[in-house]
């Protein structure tokens, strides 16, 4: 590894100052510490310190997603293929969805890092790893058919207007990849919704080729058809039917994952291997998930007991286990800087976000993504919550001081 | 019957070159110094030039803000530098020691039929009052404060530690007279030692109120196990020693005698004997231990006058620190090390990390690490959180301590309980930042800024 180290330095003063490449410094530098851990040694307080760094920090987390991913690109495959009764191999199955996966992801980091890299060299700091798992959650939030115009812009969006604006990251009020997503939902509601969720459904259509029945929509989007329905109408009674065993969203199928959805959110199975990465490495946070669980749970059990419409009726298990509750759980929720800070705020930041996610995707159909809404919404309230937690502990302090 | 008092919070590292039990005595060194920067918030005034001739026992300089605070040379001979930096500040006044040692006679004490005033009056013109540290701001003790409790803390969790035991080996009536001159300067609360719970060396001391210690480090921080037993409020001022320090000043008390006896844990991974050594405070390190040229890396070879989480780096023909008890060798880390080997994505084998994305924790806790001085990764913003409070055994929010300290946020700083702590007590959650923020930099700098505030 000498060699290469040394031809790195051989180029290093190009990019230095008063070098004919130095506007690149950012990109020269960010490509050095990346491919060599750099030899600084401690020059104030502890003279040893820990191998943990924020690159091996975010890169756990992309490890935690691959599994998540590749079923992701799986089942754009197998979901195209259903949808036009074709049988297809594993193989081609990969293939189809790598073609639609693999430009959002290009997209997705091309747009997001050259803003970050751009940031960089304007305020004369290192690149910080943040961009690098949001870059990867982008494209597993977004359906399969967006158009990747819509999501450069939204990409842009998230990076600028969502942490740049706050300083970058680590500063960040709101989750990055939340914002690209909620951009897209608020500034395209027409294109967000309907036929892009599985690959091609609307040419299929327009072809013919479509299976009966297939209507391309994804489970909460089902389900927002039953609100302010009465629960004995045979057209809700259809809508249910999906969801006993054997129908398309069984709880079976939820959990595998075989449904039509955003890229990376299907399958709980792939997820909940991300999320024993993210626990065993200590590096998501195992307090907020088990709360935010504990909260989505509560809340479908509590929605069971007003049993005033279809939705509601779902058992609390097969309610966790559609949309993107679970994806929301392990990686938006558990983003350390937005969520809250203080372990007891975790507890309270979680619950609350599970409790809210079920409570708004059942009441506002419209917005069928509430737990997008409900962690951005717990994310602008984290400070908050920490803010108390912090109190408790001042008021702890101060009243020692009177029992003196 | 002593109290007991667990600690769960924290960790030990086990460096490899733990000193073995043996004690040898160093020759004496040819140069001595004291060094100023060492006691924390004082401005030195110099009493001698080069060329003096001084006692064990003379002073050489005085604090400006409180000249009755003395810090007085650790043996007989000549002033031979006075080391300046910057600004002119005084760095080091080194002493080149004359073949007989000769000591000032500050006259025996009987402490049991002194007073407070007479004890404390001896301290000072002895030369043991600037051992005397206290908290809040983790400074040099003022002498006219009048401390709601002295505390000492009986032993040394950090890495490379000396052991009590060896260290106090023939010394236990000097401790106990240490604690009844402290237990007279102390308020009402009186004295606190904090033992630990495996060792049964200072159990007897009478006179002071006993804390079993259990845990890992940093159980023998004063600060922590100050936090334990009598916390600190605003406005209060409790003083803290070292235990080597308080069998000295007992002895000082005894005999009339200025001799800073200190017994040193030399050792780390580049050290050929780790092993106690028994010297006086501020020798040459030269005398103390051989330090190799190059280490087993082929980088340099780092000197730690103290803990290597908390000490000094100096240079070979430096002087061990007043406060330090230990001398640690380390290898420099500078080469740059390739990501899928030893770098950020390797699998990390070599590295102690507190983070569970190493292998560190599935190892046997009895692995000794040998660890260099490579950071690890480049400074960030901070981004993990809950990663300090696993090993900060206090009841304060650390993180949020520290950005309040680095936003100079006063309000916030002594609301978040900032007169507790030291910089010390941050060494662990240093080791394991992930954005490597410079933590006891800054708890330093927010503890000077908010004294200055305060006047």
């Amino acid at each position: 590894m000498k060699v290469l180290h040394k031809l790195i330095e051989s180029v290093k003063p190009h990019f230095e100052e008063g070098g004919k490449l130095s506007k690149f410094w950012v990109v020269f530098d960010s490509l050095e510490t990346f491919t060599f851990t750099p030899g600084h040694v401690t020059k104030s307080g502890s003279h040893i310190r820990d191998g943990i760094d924020l690159k091996r920090t975010m890169f756990t987390v992309i490890v935690a997603l691959i599994p998540a991913l590749l079923f992701g690109t799986w089942n754009i495959g197998d979901q195209y293929f259903a949808s036009i009764g074709q049988e297809a191999d594993l193989l081609e199955k990969m293939l189809i969805g790598a073609i639609k996966v693999i430009p959002l992801i290009v997209v997705s980091y091309g747009v997001g890092l050259g803003i970050e890299f751009y940031f960089a060299a304007k305020r004369g700091h290192g690149i910080n790893e943040g961009f690098l798992v949001s870059g990867m959650l982008i494209p597993l939030i977004m359906p399969v058919d967006v158009p990747l115009w819509m999501v450069a812009v939204a990409v842009a969006f998230a990076v600028i207007i969502g942490k740049e604006v706050f300083g970058g990251t680590g500063m960040n009020i709101v989750n990055v990849a939340l914002t690209s997503r909620a951009f897209l939902f608020f500034a395209y509601p027409k294109q967000m919704s309907g036929e892009i969720w599985i690959h091609d459904v609307a040419s299929s259509k327009g072809a013919d080729l479509l299976v009966d029945g297939h209507t391309g929509a994804t489970a909460l989007g089902q389900l927002a058809g039953t609100v302010g329905k009465v629960i004995d109408t045979p057209a809700v009674q259809v809508i249910m039917g999906l969801f006993a065993d054997g129908g398309m969203f069984s709880l079976h199928n939820c959990i595998i994952g075989n449904i039509p959805g955003s890229i990376g959110e299907t399958s709980v199975i792939a997820i909940l291997i991300g999320a024993v990465v993210l626990i065993s490495t200590g590096i998501g946070s195992l307090r907020i998930m088990a709360s935010f669980l504990a909260g989505g749970l509560f809340m479908g059990f509590l929605f069971n007991l007003m049993g005033m419409n279809a939705f509601m009726t779902l058992a609390p298990l097969h309610q966790i286990v559609i949309g993107g509750f679970m994806f929301g759980m392990v990686f938006m929720a558990t983003d350390p800087v937005t969520a809250a800070s203080t372990n007891t705020g975790k507890l309270i930041y979680g619950f609350l976000g599970g409790f809210l996610s079920i409570m708004i995707r059942v009441f506002n159909p419209a917005y069928p993504e509430g737990v997008m809404m409900a962690i951005l919404f717990m994310n602008v309230m984290a400070p908050m919550i920490d803010h108390y937690v912090l109190q408790a502990n001042i008021n702890r302090r101060q009243k020692r001081l009177q029992n003196i | 019957m002593s109290r007991k008092q667990r600690i769960k919070k924290g960790v030990d590292i086990r460096l490899s070159g733990r000193p073995a039990d043996s004690v040898t005595s160093a020759p004496s060194a040819s140069v001595y110094a004291v060094k100023p920067p060492d006691f924390t918030g004082v401005i030195p005034k110099l009493c001698v030039r080069i060329g003096d001739l001084v006692e064990a026992g003379t002073c050489i300089f005085y604090d400006k803000k409180t000249p009755s605070v003395q810090f007085v040379s650790p043996v007989a001979g000549t002033v031979k530098e006075i080391v300046r930096g910057a600004k002119r500040r005084i760095l080091a006044v080194e002493i080149e020691a004359s073949e007989n040692n000769i000591y000032r006679d500050f006259g025996v004490l009987d402490v049991d039929k002194s007073d407070k005033n007479a004890i404390l009056s001896r301290v000072l013109e002895g030369g043991m009052f600037p051992y005397i540290r206290q908290r809040p701001f983790d400074v040099i003790a003022n002498p006219e404060d009048s401390p709601r409790s002295i505390h000492v803390s009986g032993f040394d969790s950090s890495p490379l530690a000396a052991s009590t035991s060896i260290a106090l080996e023939g010394r236990m009536s000097d401790f106990q007279n240490g604690i009844n001159a402290l237990a007279k300067l102390a308020g009402v609360s009186g004295v606190h030692l904090g033992i630990k719970n495996t060792d049964a060396t200072l159990a007897g001391v009478r006179n002071c109120e006993i804390t079993e210690f259990e845990g890992p480090h940093p159980s023998g921080n004063v600060g922590i196990q100050l936090h334990h037993t009598a916390p600190l409020s605003k406005g209060e001022v409790v003083w803290t020693l070292g235990y080597q320090d308080v069998a000295n000043l007992g002895a000082m008390l005894s005999s009339g005698k200025y001799i800073p006896t200190k017994v040193v844990a030399v050792g780390g991974s580049e050290c050929a004997t780790p092993q106690h050594v028994k010297t006086l405070a501020g020798a040459s390190v030269s005398s103390i231990v051989n330090v190799p040229a190059t280490a087993s890396n082929g980088d340099s070879v780092r000197v730690i006058s103290g803990s290597p989480l908390t000490g000094d780096q100096i240079s070979k023909d430096d002087y061990l620190g007043a406060f330090h008890s230990a001398i640690a060798l380390l290898a420099e880390g500078s080469e740059p090390k390739f990501l899928l080997t030893e770098g950020w994505l390797g699998l990390g084998l070599k590295r102690f990390s507190l983070n569970h994305s190493f292998p560190t924790w599935l190892m046997p806790k009895s692995k000794e690490w040998n660890l260099d001085t490579n950071m690890g990764g480049e400074e960030r913003a901070f981004v993990v959180t809950g990663e300090y409070e696993k090993v900060f055994p206090m009841d304060i929010y650390p993180q949020h301590l520290i950005k309040s300290i680095i936003v100079n946020d006063i309000d916030s700083m002594e609301k978040l309980g900032i007169y507790e702590v030291a910089p010390e007590d941050f060494a662990l959650c240093e080791y394991g930042c992930t954005s490597k923020i410079p933590v006891q930099k800054l708890v330093r700098e927010g503890l000077d800024n908010l004294r200055n505030e305060l006047g």
